[in-house]
């Protein structure tokens, strides 16, 4: 066992400005050998600007580092990692096409007079992921295999590189639980190595789970560092978000099981393995929440809705008369609208401004011809721009300058002018920090009282708990149960998702 | 290794692994059948002898194609090269062939640079850099073709000459696609030209010195692009300004024909080869139908370059979804 007290990383009186902003504020941080550390924070808070200092991506205006008693001066990310530091991203850090092994060991490839053995390349990587308990055949291109399978050949490629300190930024954002319980065995193998990690999750389950320690920032100063069992969650968060976070976990509203008119019904839809006929209703201003584990067919069922993907069987209905969209333009026409869960791909125009990113798609709702006044484009903006909250200098900021939560919300507000009937919210608060959640969520609400059905797919249970009417419950693409008024709590969705194998001998 | 099994999906992998090997194979075959005087030695050395040149270009551009550029400039690389060893043919034959291939590597450096250093794309930056190589040679050569003086005889040797029975310029191919082959798959530049076409920041993270890897690949390719200005003129007798004209398009259609991905991260040596022996292969079979216009050939090499392509897209959604 390693002494859990001899330092492997210090950061001390860390500071970085930026023009105009202040993003760490003489900030200690300190890593022991063969713990995991979770850092902690909203953002803004300053665990990226940390983390990229770390990793040699920024500069450092003052402080110092030292690693494994030896002072670190990241000239940039790669002379980092060469002194025992390895990066997971959030997204890939591999590459795609390439195989398992080749992943694992390149630049630094067994050799045999010179060229590559691919054969020892082979037998390497095989040993090395079955000795992380991992049984999966290296020859395989690494985009045939999930995002949880792809962070832990990460892992793997790290702990060969003889990583002292593996940095696991937001690894477990896209893992369902299964993915997620394995990754932490195999941490748990590393930290029985000696390796330190330092993780960062948003999910708090997680964070309680696998932190020996926990460091808060907020607003670029260092709140404090706690013993994993020293905290309860609510002080977690109080410490992180500082204003009160009875609030935020106010998950036990009791409602009333209330009747909404009929509007939507999608009937026995059956798409591929992953709809294997999912019934589902959403009533008019109601909001219903798709509850499931990943993979349950959660977004391929809105996404069927929207007219995104076909299906193969299975009728969709508006108010009783049946709809066939093909396109996602024929559901928009019908007034339905789709936030879809990936941002970056699917959401945001990087590069342009708010103003563009809202309008973009309404401009044709606005006016016949789609020809609308920059005048009136402005006031239309602005009234978007005040109503769900939008935190951004001006309309004409680049979108990608502004946080993720507030990217959201423009995206919000361009589905918003479209005045939508029915708006489904893919995960809306992926990647957000806890504050600007809390805001999205009440914008939820308040979107729904103004008579707008809402469909609500998210990975956090507490969420659906928080916001929904009524919980569909599915799993591997039908449906296992609803939830309505006080039955919805975070218990009974799981003891309905995990009653699944029951429901089939009825 | 295989994942299903039964003849079907054996076929389906084959195709998808070696599909214009496959692809060559058979049209040869058919060929064979039909025209007698394909089959005959002569005809098919005189298809690899005519594709030798282009081939030697497209081996260097498979390294820049996979790491996700690409190289415009070679048709001009092919005729300042052959230029030079015309005019310097009289004076030094050791000259005649290491300026053209010192010039051709300066070519590829400045290419590299462009594209590293000031973060001009690849496409834009060996466009002009295209039209200025081509500029130099019109201006050195005042339009004219220039000959090649071959006291010697070494000239007629490089582009008309047989070892053991075999075209001199097709050897050289031969050597140069085989010397390539092993560096694409077994050393370190070779598959990094494979990671950075895959995910460039991502193989960036990992080590891999990208600009470097860049800079290699398209001065390999301006290189051989010379190589193949030289084999060109000691053909020709003549370096000619209009030289090479063109040969950018054929090498990147042999390269995507081969089944290089032009979005790169994928692809091969052996690919290309096969991919641009199909091209030589088919305006043979042209020529051999005796009653089809030549100028039919460009329409179908357009349409047999799409339908490969659109194969090949469809190969790879579905493999990746089933």
């Amino acid at each position: 066992m390693y002494n859990s007290e001899e330092m492997l990383l210090e950061m001390k009186g860390i500071c970085k400005r930026f023009p105009g902003v202040v993003a760490l504020d003489k900030v200690d941080f300190f890593i022991r050998k063969g713990e995991v550390h979770v850092l902690m924070g909203e953002n803004g808070a300053g665990k990226s600007t940390l983390i990229k200092i770390l990793t040699g991506i920024y500069k450092l205006d003052e402080g110092e580092i030292l690693f494994d008693g030896k002072p670190l001066n990241p000239v940039d990310a790669l002379d980092v990692q060469r002194k025992g530091i390895s990066t997971i991203y959030q997204e890939i850090s591999l590459i795609p096409q390439l195989s398992v092994a080749e992943n694992i060991f390149l630049g630094r490839e067994f050799r045999n007079k010179g060229l590559i053995d691919w054969k020892r390349t082979r037998q390497e990587a095989k040993k090395l992921l079955d000795d992380m308990g991992m049984d999966i055949d290296v020859t395989r291109p690494v985009e045939s295999y999930g995002t949880a399978i792809q962070q832990m050949i990460a892992l793997a490629r790290a702990t060969w590189l003889k990583a002292k300190l593996v940095v696991m930024d937001e690894a477990t954002s896209s893992m369902d639980d299964d993915e997620v319980r394995v990754l932490f065995s195999i941490i748990h193998r590393l930290k029985a190595q000696g390796i330190s990690i330092l993780f960062i999750s948003h999910r708090l389950n997680e964070v309680f789970e696998i932190a020996d320690r926990i460091t808060i920032l907020k607003d670029g100063v260092r709140v404090g560092e706690y013993r994993s069992g020293e905290l309860t969650r609510l002080q977690l968060i109080t410490k992180m978000v500082g204003h009160d976070a009875s609030e935020i976990l106010s998950q036990a509203t009791v409602r009333e099981k209330k009747r909404f008119p009929d509007y939507v019904e999608a009937r026995n839809i059956r798409s591929g393995v992953k709809l294997n006929g999912v019934n589902l209703t959403i009533g008019r201003g109601e909001v219903v929440g798709l509850a499931g584990l990943l993979g349950s067919g959660r977004t391929e069922l809105a996404r069927i809705l929207f007219g995104a993907d076909a299906r193969d069987e299975g009728e969709i209905l508006i108010d009783g008369a049946p709809v066939h969209f093909r396109l996602p333009a024929q559901a928009i026409g019908k007034g339905f609208a789709f936030c879809s869960e990936d941002r970056k791909v699917e959401g945001i125009l990087p590069n342009m401004s708010v103003r563009d990113n809202m309008l973009i798609a309404c401009m044709g709702k606005v006016n016949r011809h789609g020809i609308v006044s920059p005048q009136r484009q402005r006031e239309m903006v602005q009234k978007y721009i005040d109503a769900v909250r939008i935190k951004t200098p001006s309309m004409e900021q680049n979108i990608s300058n502004l946080s993720g939560g507030n990217q959201q919300k423009v995206l919000l507000a361009r589905w918003l002018c479209m005045k939508p009937d029915l708006l489904i919210l893919d995960e809306p608060t992926r990647g957000i920090d806890v504050g600007a959640k809390k805001e999205i969520e009440e914008l939820i609400r308040e979107i729904a009282s103004q008579g707008i059905s809402i469909l609500l797919i998210s990975s956090e249970f507490e969420e659906l708990v928080r916001n929904c009417d009524r919980l569909v419950v599915v799993r591997e693409g039908h449906n296992v149960g609803e939830l309505q008024g006080a039955e919805i709590n975070e218990e009974n969705i799981m003891r309905v998702i995990a009653q699944e194998k029951k429901r089939e001998a009825v | 290794m295989k994942t299903k099994k039964g003849f079907m999906p054996a076929l389906s992998n084959l195709l998808a692994r070696h599909g214009s090997l496959v692809a060559l194979l058979l049209m040869m075959a058919i060929a064979s059948i039909i025209y007698p005087e394909f089959r005959t030695m002569r005809n098919i050395t005189n298809v690899f002898r005519q594709m030798s040149m282009v081939g030697l270009s497209a081996v260097g551009m498979t390294f820049v194609i996979i790491s996700g550029g690409i190289d415009l400039s070679i048709g001009s690389t092919i005729a300042l090269s052959g230029i030079l060893l015309a005019k310097l043919s009289g004076s030094s034959v050791l000259l005649a062939i290491v300026v053209p291939l010192l010039v051709g590597a300066v070519i590829g450096l400045v290419n590299a640079f462009i594209i590293t250093r000031l973060r001009v794309v690849p496409f834009i930056a060996t466009l002009a850099v295209q039209m200025a190589v081509r500029g130099v040679a019109y201006v050195i050569t005042d339009m004219q073709s220039v000959p090649v003086s071959d006291e010697k005889g070494i000239f007629t040797f490089i582009g008309r000459g047989y070892v053991l029975g075999i075209p001199f310029p097709v050897l050289v191919f031969a050597v140069v696609a085989i010397v390539a082959a092993v560096i694409s798959t077994r050393t370190g530049y070779g598959r990094s030209t494979f990671a950075i076409g895959g995910n460039e920041n991502a193989a960036r993270m990992m080590g891999i010195r990208v600009e470097r890897s860049k800079m290699i690949s398209f001065t390999t390719t301006s290189v051989l692009s010379a190589l193949a200005g030289i084999i060109l003129s000691a053909r020709l007798g003549a370096g000619q300004p209009l030289g090479g004209q063109g040969w950018e398009m054929d090498a990147i259609a042999g390269v995507a024909i081969g089944g290089t991905l032009l979005s790169g991260g994928t692809g091969g040596i052996g690919k290309t080869v096969c991919g641009v022996l199909i091209m030589g292969f088919i305006k043979n079979i042209i020529n051999l139908q005796g009653n089809v216009n030549s100028y039919w050939q460009n329409i179908i090499m357009g349409m047999i370059i799409l339908a490969v392509i659109i194969i090949q897209n469809r190969g790879k959604t579905g493999g990746e979804r089933a």
